[in-house]
């Protein structure tokens, strides 16, 4: 592992560029610590980050873009004839890469020698059958110009990487040579060392910018990309959700909304008076004593994976709803999955949520509100009614549009509990599918981005995206105003 | 109120209303304050209902998944069917599959059925092979490869029964569902009844389930979570590698050195959205980022460590900058004050003095993110059999595997109920994991925490 061993190599030339460092600023300053600017340690850091510095950054700017590079230079090789014969220059360029790794691999077995590996051409040798014994397998006949891009892509990947090796070691020792002849007695290591770790922490900060910008890039190109295949007014629009990938789907996504928003409407109706009651409970009437033991093990609903709620939806709400309102009882529900047993599930967990944030709501009301309730004759519950939750309700609201936009972005629980089939229906106990159920089943064991069907997915990811970040915006903005409140 | 009146013996009415006797208002407004006490009370107890609900129909739907049944029979491996040539190379011990065990080990049970007298109530007697699991000559045939000088002796083997018999001790299976399963009759039930009599068949511990690796939707006996478990752990170790000192970092930024500015206000307002962005969204990132976009393998731990650390960042992040502002000023007021830089002050002091809120931070992190399941279904960690333990670290990190609740969800999707029982057993495994992992971080709390 070439890549491993530079990092390796770098990471050496800059230990050793700790102790000569070092040394040199004892040197120059005659031993004598009280002569120096900065602690000793600090001369090592400084050639230490000079070499290590731009050694890394030339290797990962050059791991980026190398692979970009080869990959727009091996696509002009693919004729036209290549588009109609692969579907797409994608596909094509990943029959490319296979065919590369494989003579790779061939090469590395012995199978086939180095020399060979470069030169050999379809109309001499059968390829496929060649890489078929080392392991490779390979769709179909390896056609002469995929061949020849293949041999073009690993001649340019090892000069690319010899290059790289060159250019890294390169930055590395030019930083290493520059802080280390620089290095004496008067040189303000100390500030300058500190001025690249506040650097590197500005920039682990940043990372959570890249995030969201990441998020937002990769949506929004597939979304593009999905709107060129797709009108957009048939997907914000359309009443139909019916993919097939044979073509000729209808992606409308309303039925999605409508599922998504009814599990989540039962989820809340489930959760916010529990939550809330609970949460009140909790702090106007509980004692230390229940109030150490329930809350923590309220908290326990929210520590527990999805998964585990989505089985316990599959597996033991589903049957137990079927047993009351299906066949055999009332005749309402057809099967095990339905609204009603996701938007169950879903409400249990979102307990939790609900109260807790409204527990910390109802803490931040000031007391002199209460007392002042109390000393008017008030009882404990009218205040509460009449003083404390009023007083409390923007945060109240906050906490619930947030525990929404929980309800709407959560996944396990609706694939394993609300079922698959897209309807516009009024009956809770029907299967309905959701917006985060159809983005897994659209992309999932799916590599192929080129279709609509796929691309769908992340047009929904956007829509979804939009809304949670949509409603987590206007709750923080109302919670913040109240704490500000009574701050 | 009573310590007022209790001297004066009972009050009689002064006028029109007394304190003593409650008009209709005053019950009225204490059944409403009675009853709004109720309710509170109500909440929690169905809250903690809910809860006890939940681990009671884990724990008693997934204990079973622990247990599986054996046979025990000898069987004898006949030199003339394993080893035709009788020099016991290993190329030519290969050459025998599958199908040169079966009929050793169906042989060997009917033989060892015949020698307890139990009758076999089959036409053929060699149907009676449906009692034991599929995988059987599979494993015969590995412990002689392994093992070659076992051939030509008798040897005890503990073989998986197949899933229906497993079933049918465990009370999954009744003899009348038997009637619409084509795998087995209700006369190999008769069977398995006799050969428990006989000792041949029992049910106890599998640490198969433990440590094994998946198996195919056929054999549910089989299957097992460890190699899910090994994934999950490659996982962790990304998250720990990378979201640690990421996190830390950005929070010391964000908590000592940022000057109130847009940047700052950006990464701030970025920090608390990423926190509250569905999970599948951070899947989709991972799909277009690592696997569209840097053509990283499908499926690898790798993957799935970066995704669920750009997820976990935010909460570590959180609770890092909570520990650190729990640092009382003072201290880098003492430290600036003999002359500490603030990067000094802060890394010398502050951070050490946060470090055990920081890694109780970082456990509870690291577990939301071993039970997260949404963003490893896009990045490919389903819908194939996780069949082989990692051959290497390198392997561990860049080979498909699967995650432990990637695992249990493919469990829940295949339509045998002898795997939903398995995903409740690999819930158990999951939660004493996560359990752990959230007593060590209370532990380090109590034990380390300091109160300025």
């Amino acid at each position: 592992m070439p890549v491993l061993w530079l990092f390796i190599l770098v990471l050496a030339l800059g230990l050793i560029g700790f102790v000569l460092g070092r040394a040199r600023a004892l040197k120059d300053a005659q031993g004598d610590i009280r002569l120096l600017h900065s602690l000793p340690s600090y001369y090592g850091s400084n050639v230490l980050l000079a070499t290590l510095i731009p050694g890394f950054a030339v290797l990962v700017l050059w791991l980026i873009v190398q692979p970009m590079v080869i990959h727009g230079q091996v696509a002009g090789m693919i004729p036209e004839r290549g588009l109609t014969d692969y579907g797409s220059l994608n596909l094509a360029m990943s029959d490319v890469r296979r065919v590369a790794d494989g003579l790779d691999i061939a090469v590395e077995q012995g199978a086939l020698s180095a020399e060979q590996a470069r030169d050999i051409r379809t109309e001499f040798t059968d390829i496929r059958g060649r890489l078929g014994e080392v392991g490779v397998a390979l769709g179909s006949n390896v056609q002469p110009y995929v061949l020849q891009a293949a041999q073009t892509y690993r001649t340019m990947n090892a000069t690319g990487h010899w290059l790289m090796t060159g250019a890294v070691l390169a930055a590395a020792i030019a930083g290493f040579a520059v802080a280390f002849l620089r290095t004496g007695k008067d040189l303000r290591a100390r500030n300058s060392v500190e001025r690249v770790i506040l650097m590197l922490l500005l920039s682990a900060a940043s990372i959570a910018i890249l995030t969201t910008v990441g998020i937002v890039l990769s949506l929004i190109f597939n979304t593009i990309e999905f709107f060129k295949l797709y009108p957009a007014t048939d997907f914000f629009f359309g009443t139909t959700w019916a993919p097939s990938f044979g073509g000729g789907s209808e992606l409308g996504i309303l039925p999605l909304f409508w599922g998504t928003f009814y599990v989540s409407l039962i989820a809340l109706v489930v959760a916010v008076p529990i939550g809330l009651f609970a949460a009140v409970y909790l702090s106007e009437y509980a004692g230390p004593k229940v109030r150490a033991i329930a809350k923590p093990l309220l908290e326990v609903l929210a520590g527990i994976p999805t998964i585990v709620y989505g089985l316990f939806a599959l597996l033991t709400v589903g049957p137990l709803l079927m047993s009351v309102f299906g066949d055999g009882g009332l005749g309402w529900m057809q099967g095990g999955r339905s609204v009603m047993t996701a938007g169950l599930v879903m409400g249990v967990m979102l307990i939790p949520f609900v109260s807790s944030l409204s527990d910390d709501i109802i803490n931040a009301v000031p007391q002199a509100m209460r007392d002042g309730s109390l000393g008017l004759g008030a009882t404990k519950s009218e205040t509460v009614k009449q003083v404390v939750l009023p007083a409390a309700l923007p945060g109240i609201v906050g906490a619930i549009l947030l525990a929404a936009s929980r309800a709407i972005g959560e996944t396990m629980i609706v694939v394993l509990g609300a079922g698959a089939a897209a309807k516009l229906n009024m009956n809770p106990f029907e299967a309905m599918t959701t917006v985060t159920t159809r983005i897994v089943s659209q992309l999932t064991g799916d590599a192929d981005f080129s279709s609509p069907e796929a691309l769908v997915a992340f047009a929904l990811g956007m829509t979804l995206f939009v809304i949670t970040l949509g409603l987590n915006i206007v709750a923080l903005v109302i919670v913040r105003k109240y704490r500000e409140q009574y701050d | 109120m009573s310590d007022f009146t209790a001297d004066n013996g009972p009050a009689k009415a002064a006028g029109k209303s007394s304190l003593f006797t409650q008009t209709a208002r005053t019950k009225r407004r204490n059944a409403a304050e009675t009853r709004f006490k109720v309710y509170g009370i109500g909440a929690i107890a169905l809250g903690l209902f809910f809860l006890v609900a939940l681990l009671f129909s884990i724990i008693t739907n997934g204990i079973p998944a622990f247990k599986q049944t054996f046979v025990t029979i000898p069987v004898e491996l006949t030199e003339a069917k394993l080893d035709k040539n009788g020099n016991r190379d290993p190329a030519d011990l290969a050459k025998v599959t599958t199908f040169g065990y079966k009929p050793l080990v169906t042989n060997a049970l009917v033989a060892a059925l015949k020698e307890q007298g139990i009758e076999i109530p089959f036409a053929k007697e060699k149907d009676v092979e449906d009692i034991l699991s599929s995988s059987v000559a599979a494993q015969v045939r590995d412990t002689v490869l392994a093992n070659p000088d076992l051939i030509g002796q008798t040897v005890d083997f503990r073989l998986l029964a197949s899933s229906r018999v497993d079933g049918y001790f465990k009370g999954r299976v009744t003899r009348d569902s038997l009637a619409r399963d084509k795998n087995l009759d209700a006369e190999h039930l008769d069977v398995a009844d006799a050969m428990v009599k006989a000792g041949l068949m029992k049910t106890s511990f599998n640490p198969a389930f433990i440590f094994g690796s998946d198996a195919s939707e056929s054999r549910p006996e089989q299957a097992g979570i460890g190699v899910s478990m090994v994934g999950s752990f490659f996982m962790m170790m990304v998250v720990l590698v990378l979201s640690l000192p990421i996190g830390v970092a950005a929070s010391i930024y964000l908590e000592e050195f940022a000057p109130q500015n847009k940047w700052t206000d950006l990464i701030e307002v970025n920090i608390s959205n990423l926190a509250a962005v569905p999970s599948i969204v951070f899947g989709i990132l991972g799909l277009a980022v690592f696997i569209q976009f840097a053509h990283l393998p499908m499926s690898a731990p790798l993957v799935g460590g970066l995704v669920l650390t750009l997820m976990t960042l935010p909460t570590i992040i959180i609770s890092t900058r909570a520990s650190l502002k729990a640092v009382p000023p003072s201290i880098r007021d003492a430290a600036l004050g003999v002359g500490a830089s603030k990067m000094q002050s802060v890394f010398h002091h502050v951070l050490p003095l946060a470090m055990p809120g920081i890694l109780t931070g970082t456990i509870i992190g690291l577990a939301q993110a071993l039970g997260e399941t949404a963003p490893l279904l896009l990045i490919g960690m389903v819908g194939f059999i996780a069949s082989n333990m990692p051959d290497g670290i390198a392997a561990g990190f860049l080979s498909p595997n699967s995650a432990m609740p990637a695992q249990i969800y493919e469990w829940a999707k295949r339509a045998d109920p002898a795997y939903y029982e398995r995903a409740w057993g690999g819930i158990i495994i999951l939660l004493l994991f996560l359990m752990t992992m959230n007593i060590i971080a209370v532990i380090l709390r109590r034990r380390f925490e300091r109160r300025w």
